[in-house]
């Protein structure tokens, strides 16, 4: 009985000491911050994913309340939230949030197996950035996706997935929040953030290879061989051709879809237009 | 009597050098030649042909582009069929002069006799002069980096050099070249090291062999005995001794601190044996560097054998020359196969730095599957730089760059013996080059910004 | 024409493996498996073929069933560790116990932590020391030789450890001349005491081991030595201070300290990576070893200062780094 009267003795006392210890030590070293950044990180999705440009979500909110301070909170935006987010974090500095477009992640490669014929085997560390550090990889395009799945394993939405059958990447467009993990992964910076666009229409150049147009089309019978036929066919002044490689500049496109056709390789792919759902049915 | 040799780590892979006895044959003229611009180490040379320009045997065809670079002559006569670009050992496609071959003429400066001219013949070069030949004939290290030669010996001015050790270890499984040239043109290469003693005006050279060529340490030491500045040294078998750092501290026991410290600042040049007979040649000869030692080889290789190419020749023509590709899936090699690079088309060119074309077929050709890491240990007693390759590893492929730079990541010069010895066949020197190179990019970014 | 394979260099390997390491363990454990078949005859044999046959099964079972990956049976290590728990068990201990000792050494110590490569402990000690605290009883009922016939029901008696301890704690140093001689201890003839555990019986055998490994460079030399020197250094100067502590020789022949020294401190895994990590390791283990023997309750201390020193060996690698090449000159 004594013991058991001791030890409980002996235990509160511990514990009375250590938590006025506590107490002490909390109001001494307490740190004074900003009441708004809590507010405004509590309103953040707390991924940290980066993609703001912060280092976490943290980092943009004291950002966010040292911009509010400023007078402005232009240019800021978390992409994971969106304009909801910036919306709510407007409110709660008092100031007004420019929305924008929601953007996602495209992946400028078709160089699936039957398109891109494998030339060697690679055989070493499965990652891109090692292959690409190294050696061209396994086709003869010196530009085109590696296949091991960097932005995969860099995307925190599971938005990103292998397709097993041709060897690419492709983004899930409900999940992908466009916090540019993947474009920032990729070795050879084939993954671009474009403009959502209305209703999910797309227009761009699926493809990445800065090679002579022969050399393209011999390494992969979809490269864009910088012909020029899309530049000349735009009536909007969006192509562009630099390095025998096209590039459509998604704020001056109307997706009028002309350079989809015209394109001799089938380099430029429209995405979620009517008209490619049907062919999809159909195949 | 106990043999020199590095201090730290090391490996003693299987040896496989099948085609040591083989004597050295001409090569076949190519059809096409293709002569990459970017053959070495710095800036790549800038051409000085144009398309459809008549070139002999001998001619210039590009110059050097800046300070660490080197000019390319034509190792083939004919017609400049196109500057372009076209696929070199990393697979990547780099610029290139390709020129169709026709007949075979050379410029009449070079002096093709066997007559052997030695350094007493011709008082009347000075170090200044030999310097200037070796550049302008293009010569770069021929052991594999392809470092221009001449800024070797013009050390900068903190540094002074007090030998020259020539590399005659090929420490390397399968390549035979340098031993071939070795016991075919010893006078020779003695005579180069005369003229590379003068051009860096020391009085001591070293030649390192090691002790599994017995007949070249026989033959040398024999064309040597009267000769007190000139001492030949048989070292232990150990493999990475063909380093540059390993070579000083087996030869002359003294070490290169860290990067960026070079083999100069304790006093050593080094030079390889296929480099000492260009310089020879061009010193001697007027012949500019065109054609170097090459082995073609490979235990299913029907008939491996040493070559004498011509820069630009391409690896395929050279493997049908020897019996073709041998069946199944294959790993043709520029180097051997502890340093050489994998290379991912047969229309890659023989360049300056292409001392062997080693092929490894069936289960040579693959790595094994990889297993767990054990953490025996054993990598960081093969490594010859004192590092913990494991330790690198792990970093560099978590991407923890500013310890990965603590841990000394920039003295890794990529030997392979860590992978070499790892009993679960981890792609350890795949996961530190990654990383190195990333380091390596953060140290140019923080220079410049100073 | 085949394809062509690309990779980074090396593109040659060693040879080495690690089924190479492991079977070489294997190997090395021989000697000292057919003295133990030859002094406890009977219960050797089912208590080592129980233990390397639940921890395979153990290692099946849960990579197959529970981390759902590729069985990895063939890589060997799940038969060292099965051999050397069972090396370092009685050898009257009940099948049903030895199990639990394969599933605690399996299935707790090694694949929580991920499997081989990953696990902080030498799983074999976790489980021996399980077991020890758990069948304290069974765990230190030690039988005598020659009882080729009979398992549980073998006679026991006191080991060589049990006495020095006695002698301690008496402060009787007349109790030691109990002691068999060195010779009985080097080869593990002495036929009125308890053996110990199945794999100590026999110094000279697991020496035998030894020189094996280094012959196959399974192992270096750091380890074992620095541990057997500590020992005998420290237990010496013991002696010397104070008669009731037993006399150095005797100290590293007795109990399982050349088992532990040999065969479980220098498991890859758990020991340090740098040869001035593993004298520092080994030189811990030793210390500890002869504190935990001459003055803790148990009578045997191996096991306990090696998991002690597991616990280091992610300090020690922090802390001992090999030399760099041209370090010297800096100076």
């Amino acid at each position: 009985m004594n013991f058991i009267l001791t030890s409980v003795i002996a235990l509160g006392a511990i514990a009375l000491i250590s938590s006025v210890v506590l107490y002490f030590i909390s109001k001494k070293f307490a740190v004074k911050e900003d009441p708004r950044i809590g507010k405004v990180s509590a309103l953040l999705p707390g991924a940290n994913c980066g993609g703001c440009g912060f280092a976490g979500c943290s980092g943009m909110a004291c950002a966010l309340v040292a911009g509010a301070d400023k007078g402005s909170i232009e240019g800021f935006r978390c992409p994971v939230g969106g304009d909801d987010v910036m919306l709510k974090i407007a409110d709660t500095l008092g100031m007004a949030a420019a929305s924008s477009e929601p953007f996602v992640a495209v992946v400028r490669c078709n160089g699936t197996c039957d398109n891109r014929p494998r030339i060697a085997e690679y055989d070493g560390l499965h990652t891109c950035a090692a292959i690409n550090s190294t050696s061209a990889g396994e086709t003869g395009c010196g530009y085109g996706c590696l296949g091991c799945g960097d932005c995969v394993s860099a995307c925190q939405f599971d938005a990103i997935h292998m397709n097993p059958d041709t060897g690419l990447p492709e983004v899930d467009e409900d999940k992908c929040t466009s916090c540019g993990a993947c474009v920032k992964v990729c070795p050879r910076h084939i993954i671009e953030l474009r403009k959502k666009g209305p209703k999910g229409h797309r227009v761009y150049v699926q493809c990445a290879n800065k090679d002579k147009g022969a050399v393209a089309k011999k390494a992969c019978s979809v490269a864009c061989i910088g012909c020029g036929k899309c530049e000349k066919v735009c009536q909007f002044d969006a192509i562009t051709i630099e390095n025998n490689l096209s590039y459509i500049d998604f704020n001056k496109c109307h997706m009028c879809i002309k350079c989809v056709d015209e394109c001799p390789t089938g380099a430029i792919v429209k995405i979620n237009f009517p008209i490619k759902k049907k062919v999809e049915v159909e195949a | 009597m106990r043999l020199h040799t590095f201090k730290i780590g090391g490996v003693h892979p299987e040896e496989n050098k099948i085609t040591a006895d083989v004597k050295t044959k001409n090569a076949a003229l190519p059809k096409v030649a293709i002569f990459p611009l970017g053959q070495h180490i710095g800036a790549p040379a800038k051409p000085v042909v144009k398309r459809g320009d008549f070139v002999k045997v001998g001619t210039l065809i590009a110059e050097s582009g800046g300070f660490v670079s080197a000019p390319i002559y034509s190792s083939v006569s004919g017609t400049v069929a196109k500057i372009d670009t076209s696929i070199d050992a990393t697979g990547y496609r780099k610029p290139v002069i390709i020129i169709n071959v026709e007949g075979d003429e050379w410029e009449e400066s070079i002096d093709r006799s066997e007559k052997l001219e030695t350094l007493d013949e011709h008082s009347e070069l000075t170090p200044e002069n030999i310097i200037d030949i070796i550049k302008r004939a293009g010569i770069t290290g021929m052991g594999g980096a392809g470092f221009p030669a001449f800024i070797k010996l013009c050390p900068p001015p903190t540094a002074k050099a007090e030998c020259i050790i020539i590399n005659g270890v090929e420490c390397e499984p399968y390549i035979t070249a340098d031993y071939r040239l070795m016991m075919e043109h010893a006078k020779e290469i003695l005579v180069g090291l005369d003229l590379l003693m003068k051009a860096a005006k020391v009085d001591r050279g070293y030649i390192g062999i090691e002790e599994n060529k017995p007949e070249a340490i026989k033959l040398f030491t024999q064309l040597t005995a009267d000769d007190s500045r000139i001492e030949i040294v048989p070292l232990a078998q150990k493999y990475p001794q063909g380093g540059e750092k390993q070579l000083v501290d087996a030869v002359i026991n003294r070490q290169v601190p860290a990067p960026p410290a070079i083999p100069v600042n304790v006093g050593a040049i080094i030079q390889n044996i296929c480099t000492a007979y260009a310089v020879y040649q061009a010193v001697m000869k007027h012949k500019p560097l065109f054609e170097r030692y090459t082995t073609v080889t490979g235990k299913q290789v029907k008939n491996p054998g040493n070559y004498l190419v011509r820069i630009g020749t391409t690896f395929g023509e050279l493997i049908c020359a020897c019996g073709g590709m041998p069946e199944g899936d294959n790993k043709v090699l520029a180097g051997g196969p502890m340093m050489g690079k994998s290379v991912m088309s047969l229309d890659v060119p023989v360049t300056k730095g292409t001392n062997s074309i080693t092929i490894l077929s069936g289960n040579d050709a693959r790595r094994k599957a990889i297993q767990p890491c054990i953490r025996c240990g054993k990598c960081v007693d093969a490594c010859p730089m004192g590092l913990e390759p494991y330790l690198l590893a792990i970093l560099s492929a978590n991407n923890l760059y500013d310890r990965l730079e603590n841990e000394g990541v920039t003295s890794c010069m990529s030997c392979g013996s860590c992978q070499f010895t790892c009993p679960s066949h981890r792609p350890i020197l795949d996961n530190i080059l990654q990383g190195k190179g990333v380091v390596m990019g953060m140290i140019k970014a923080r220079n410049v910004k100073k | 024409m085949g394809k062509l394979i690309v990779s980074l260099s090396p593109h040659a390997h060693g040879n080495d493996s690690v089924e190479k390491n492991m079977f070489g363990v294997v190997i090395a454990l021989i000697p000292a498996i057919l003295v133990s078949f030859i002094y406890f005859g009977l219960g050797s044999v089912v208590v080592l073929l129980s233990s390397v046959a639940a921890c395979m099964f153990f290692e099946w079972a849960i990579t197959k069933y529970m981390l759902k990956r590729e069985p990895t049976l063939t890589d060997g290590s799940a038969i060292v560790t099965g051999l050397l728990l069972g090396m370092n068990l009685p050898s009257n201990l009940p099948v049903c116990i030895v199990i639990i000792g394969a599933l605690m050494a399996i299935g707790v110590a090694k694949m929580t932590f991920g499997g081989l490569g990953n696990n902080p402990f030498n799983p074999a000690l976790v489980a021996r020391c399980i077991l020890l605290v758990s069948f304290p009883a069974q765990m230190t009922s030690w039988p005598m030789a020659g009882q080729l016939t009979s398992y549980i029901d073998a006679q026991t008696g006191a080991t060589p450890l049990a006495i020095m301890k006695q002698a301690i704690k008496t402060g009787d140093a007349s109790i030691l001349d109990k002691l068999p001689s060195a010779t009985q201890l080097l080869l593990g003839s002495n036929p009125t005491m308890g053996l110990g555990s199945i794999g100590e019986v026999c110094a000279l055998a697991l020496l035998l081991g030894l020189a094996y490994l280094l012959w196959k460079k399974v192992i270096t030399w750091h380890i074992p030595v620095s541990i057997i020197a500590t020992v005998f250094i420290f237990s010496g100067l013991l002696h010397l201070a104070n008669p009731v502590y037993s006399n150095p020789l005797n100290e590293i022949l007795s109990g399982g300290l050349m088992l532990g020294a040999i065969f479980m401190a220098t498991d890859y895994v758990t020991s340090p990576m740098t040869h001035k990590g593993q004298l520092i390791y080994g030189i811990a283990i030793g210390f500890f070893t002869v504190v935990i023997r001459n003055w803790g309750s148990y009578p045997e201390g191996m096991s306990f200062a090696i998991l002690i020193m597991n616990a280091f060996t992610p300090i020690i690698n922090l802390s001992t780094k090999p030399k760099r090449f041209g370090e010297v000159v800096k100076k």
